[in-house]
């Protein structure tokens, strides 16, 4: 069920233990974004050793089958981590950095590791799913991929074998893109504001035509603060307005009525989001506000 | 595939496909070839070949073009059982026959389940004696690499690793040689002067990948013993050995599962043959099932369970047969994806007894995820994918069926995807689905299962009626079952999953009775009447009519006057006669209810209603009218019943038209009023029905129930009081 209303909760910063270097890691990067069902059997506590298969399992798929040995050194290295503080609150699981890095001579000689891939799972604020979830299960319903579809695939594969997991494409409906438009409006940011942009496709044969609506982003600020009148919490019916007003604006101006064509990008200075499921967020700031909503879109897909 | 234990398989392209099934779980026999040349010829064939003495040219020889023939075809069409085989592959290695005749042997040598290790043993044995051409040698070296995965006791090749690097020699077999020996490699066959050999074969005939392959693997084992680099990136390894076999092998393969329904993964490897490439994440690829190989590796650590269980758990690979399921039920371990047990019915056994909710929630996860995700009326980019999303619904069904249980993400997938079908693709799998759906409260269910499928129904041809009746029969059926089980355990005093009391489990089933009667009333008047669709109906009403008897639940539900009327004047004898029978058993049933509140004296808390009696009252009021006492039309007072003022009937000028559905004048009856007329006045050929009176309305009825309306019967016998004759049959006790 769709929700009607959605709260702001405040958007806590991370929790104080974050590592600024791996959350500046996540910024600014374009991640594929993926729903996952609950990780059965993962531990924590073993992450080292499923660095190691995970390890072999990559550089066998890349050798296609050539054997293996688990744990020599191997010219792709896969390194498992903890993102400390990318939670909601602390029932959430903690989230999970998953990268694979090609170790590489220079031309002096010197071996250097280049990460070539990196991938995360997190949830935040995922109180609805782990309600009645078991303890053999972990429940990191959001997983962001950035790197070379293969690896992707790679280890994607491996996690569903190893944890009895399914991974699927999370598109982003334009409903809710519209919710993005809205709710990351609202944030305030201090700097490097950029326009909010909304891009609407139109199904033409033969070419697609998309049209682009940038709206400056403190008329953008401006007009969100008349609609929005419920403090603490958002309602569909203001987004609603918000929305049909751009579009009535639109349509004064160009005579083209944007609620008949689809809504299939939102940027704004806090992310951008393509309906195929494509995130990259901006602003530190707001990065677990952004999670939030998509960890509730990934617990909607999965169950 | 254990890609993270020291032994992979071999490069690409050379032996794919062997990774998901462990050789162990081969064991399976295939039933005698049924095509022309039977187990007897092969036994003959086989009797024929190896007597022979001498080399006999292929040309000339008659016989043995028809046993070598007789071998071949057996071979082609369900493989060879392994003593066969063994014995096929004895002679092509003698030297007995010309090299023709060995090479036609050793290209039909498809085993049906296993090539068992000894035979391999001794074949290499011949191997050593030099009796057979070098081109034998080399086609033998090939079939082995391609029959790899089908040896049942690898350890006797192992204990060969020796003879074969002897061979490394030849250089023609050296590339096959070698290709065996990366097969055959473990930590321990690894030995410096094996190293020191196949360096200097390399340094005698150059880099060639083949030695490279071996000596890189040496290499990962023994990182130190191999000093040389080698390079990085390979892209084929080793020559393909398995063309020569791999159509036969898979057409034998898939003739043997078609023939053996029970146990379709224990054949040869993965499920099915995938038919196109699809995505990573395609959650319909229904994996094998294996151990969880990755979990037990790394929880050994930390897993206390492990270590003070005494006995080692059975691996899934090795349980291919009923009894081994029973014996090893204390120690198996579950499969690494849950979605395989779907199509391994010892699994489905296993599961059936073991109550982990961990079980169903994994099998629920992936299981929402791959309807939800392959839906084809869902999203557009499936519908290329029809075929194998009604293979993977019909395998749902099936688990479901066995299990005697829905499964709630199925259910979820219905109520989600329901208002978007268009009642055409899927047609079958769906509705089968649909009589899964567990009993829930119905008030929750209708808005996403009756709506959708009301509107659906109303529009669509008289066959989708049916279909949709014949489904909703099954889920009461399915939903009656399940309340018969429910009471059986609560022997055992388990609380039911559900929590349903029995009000409400009764309420639930009223409503879809009723639910169910709409549809059929309105359904019949679109319809007008058909008599197929009548057929379906009634069968429906066949299991209400019986719910107190058969299942034990106080309930008891007539079917609407648009249902009762249409089948009462059905042109159709086999209608009339499931309707008499339908209301013969609302009788019993009645009767029974009836008795017991007598019996028991106590407040039962569950009473049938007055209006109910009422209602079956007047039902059988109307049907002794009008097919007994022939009074139709008089006494009916059913606002929807078939009374009419004698003036309108009067103006009809059907004389006697109170007569006119009582079992000789009935429309559907007539046609046996006219045969019988014929046999009992055989030179009358006025047929005048009211001969039928008396006596003869007594051998009338005898005759009918001849014909096998046995409903009529029952429902004659039981309803009307017929012991005194004198006054044609009044109606006697119809009132309960």
């Amino acid at each position: 069920m769709q929700n009607r209303s959605r709260s702001q909760r405040g958007l806590p910063d991370f929790q104080e233990n974050a590592d600024p270097q791996k959350m500046a890691f996540l910024l600014r990067k374009q991640w594929a974004l993926y729903s996952v069902t609950p990780l059965y059997k993962f531990s924590y506590a073993n992450m080292k050793e499923y660095s190691r298969h995970l390890s072999a399992f990559v550089a066998a798929e890349k050798q296609k089958g050539l054997a293996m040995v688990v744990g020599i050194d191997l010219s792709i290295k896969v390194i498992f981590s903890t993102l400390l503080g990318l939670k909601g609150t602390d029932r959430d699981q903690a989230a999970i950095l998953v990268q694979i890095a090609s170790k590489t001579q220079t031309t002096s000689g010197k071996e250097e590791e280049k990460v070539v891939w990196s991938g995360w799972f997190c949830c935040v604020f995922g109180d609805e799913l782990l309600e009645n979830v078991p303890e053999d299960f972990i429940c990191l319903p959001l997983f962001l991929a950035n790197g070379a579809e293969t690896y992707t695939a790679i280890i994607g594969t491996w996690f569903q074998k190893t944890f009895d997991c399914c991974f699927s494409r999370l598109a982003i409906s334009p409903l809710n893109l519209a919710w993005m438009a809205a709710m990351w409006t609202g944030y305030k940011v201090d700097s490097h504001a950029v326009a909010t942009e909304l891009i609407f496709s139109v199904p033409c044969i033969p070419q697609r035509l998309d049209i682009s609506y940038a709206i400056h982003p403190e008329d953008a600020q401006a007009l969100w603060d008349t609609v929005q009148n419920t403090q603490g919490e958002v309602t569909q019916e203001e987004v609603d307005l918000f929305m049909d007003c751009l579009y009535s604006h639109f349509h004064r101006h160009f005579k083209i009525h944007l609620s008949a064509t689809r809504l299939v990008k939102v940027s704004t200075s806090i992310a951008s989001v393509h309906s195929d499921g494509n995130l990259k967020i901006l602003q530190s700031k707001y990065l677990i506000g952004v999670l939030m909503l998509l960890t509730e879109l990934a617990i909607l897909q999965i169950q | 595939m254990r890609a993270a234990a020291p032994r992979p398989p071999a490069p690409d392209g050379v032996r794919r496909g062997q990774s998901a099934c462990s050789d162990d779980s081969l064991a399976q026999t295939a039933a005698p070839a049924q095509a022309p040349p039977g187990p007897e010829e092969l036994r003959q064939a086989l009797r024929y070949l190896q007597g022979v003495q001498d080399r006999v040219p292929l040309r000339r020889n008659r016989a043995l073009q028809k046993h070598l023939a007789t071998a071949e075809s057996v071979a082609l069409q369900s493989g060879l059982p392994p003593d066969a085989l063994g014995q096929l592959l004895n002679v092509a290695l003698s030297g007995k026959h010309a090299d023709a005749v060995n090479t036609r042997l050793l290209k039909c040598l498809i085993p049906a389940s296993v090539v068992p290790g000894c035979s391999v043993v001794s074949a290499v044995s011949w191997l050593c004696v030099g009796k057979c051409s070098s081109s034998t040698e080399l086609l033998f070296l090939r079939w082995l690499i391609a029959m790899f995965d089908f040896i049942d006791h690898k350890e006797q090749l192992y204990a060969l690793y020796g003879f074969f690097f002897f061979f490394l020699q030849d250089e023609k077999l050296c590339p096959y040689i070698c290709h065996i020996l990366y097969l055959l490699t473990r930590r321990e066959s690894v030995k410096p002067f094996r190293v020191r050999k196949l360096l200097d074969l390399q340094a005698k005939m150059g880099m060639q990948p083949h030695l490279q392959a071996l000596l890189s693997l040496y290499k990962l084992f023994y990182p130190a013993l191999v000093s040389i680099t080698l390079p990085a990136k390979m892209k084929t390894y080793f020559k393909n050995s398995e063309s020569l076999w791999k159509a036969a092998i898979n057409g034998v393969r898939q003739r043997n599962q078609r023939t053996s329904p029970v146990s379709q993964q224990l054949i040869l490897g993965p499920t099915r043959l995938q038919s196109r490439k699809r995505k990573w994440n395609t959650p319909l690829i229904l994996p094998a099932s294996s151990s969880s190989t990755s979990n037990t590796t790394v929880s050994k650590e930390v897993s206390h369970v492990d270590i003070f269980s005494p006995t080692e758990s059975f691996p899934l690979e090795k349980l291919c047969t009923f009894s081994q399921l029973l014996q090893n039920i204390h120690c198996l371990e579950f499969p690494s994806r849950m979605s395989s047990v779907l199509r391994n019915p010892l699994l489905l056994h296993y599961i059936n007894c073991i109550k982990d909710e961990s079980i169903y929630l994994r099998l629920n996860y992936w299981m929402g995820q791959a309807l939800q995700e392959e839906c084809i009326w869902c999203k557009v980019d499936n519908q290329l994918y029809e075929e194998d999303f009604k293979d993977f619904l019909d395998t749902v069904y099936k688990a479901e069926c066995f299990l005697q249980e829905g499964i709630s993400s199925c259910e979820e997938f219905l109520y989600k995807s329901l208002p978007l079908w268009d009642g055409s693709c899927c047609r079958l799998q769906v509705l089968r689905l649909v009589s899964w759906i567990p009993l829930n409260s119905f008030s929750e269910v209708k808005p996403y299962l009756c709506e959708p499928l009301a509107q659906l129904f109303f529009t669509s041809s008289l066959y989708f009626k049916c279909s949709v009746l014949e489904s909703l029969k099954e889920l009461l059926q399915n939903w009656l079952n399940w309340h018969v089980m429910q009471l059986d355990m609560e022997s055992n005093s388990e609380i039911s999953p559900l929590n349903t009391t029995l009000s409400g489990l009764v309420n639930c089933v009223a409503e879809l009775i009723h639910f169910v009667g709409q549809l059929c009333a309105v359904a019949l008047r679109l319809e007008s009447n058909a008599t197929f669709l009548l057929h379906f109906i009634l069968d429906f009403y066949e299991t209400v009519c019986d719910i107190y008897l058969k299942y034990n639940l106080p309930l008891l539900v007539l079917p609407p006057a648009g249902v009762f009327y249409p089948a009462l004047l059905s042109m159709d004898s086999i209608i009339l006669n499931q309707l008499c029978y339908i209301i013969y058993r609302y009788r019993t049933n009645l009767v029974a209810a009836k008795e017991s509140e007598l019996v028991k004296k106590a407040i039962l808390q569950f009473k049938f209603s007055s209006q109910t009696y009422q209602e079956y009252n007047q039902y059988i009021m109307v049907m002794v009218g009008c097919l007994w006492t022939s009074s139709a039309f008089q006494k009916d007072i059913h606002p929807q019943g078939i009374c009419l003022d004698t003036e309108v009937l009067e103006k009809t000028r059907v004389q006697e038209f109170r007569n006119s559905f009582n079992i000789v004048y009935h429309p559907a009856l007539t046609g046996y009023a006219i045969l019988f007329l014929e046999q009992a006045w055989p030179h009358d050929k006025t047929l005048d029905f009211s001969l039928i009176k008396g006596k003869k309305w007594n051998w009338y009825l005898e005759y009918l129930y001849t014909q096998g309306l046995e409903g009529l019967k029952f429902f004659i016998e039981s309803s009307i009081n017929r012991v005194s004759q004198t006054s044609k049959a009044k109606k006697g006790s119809v009132h309960i």
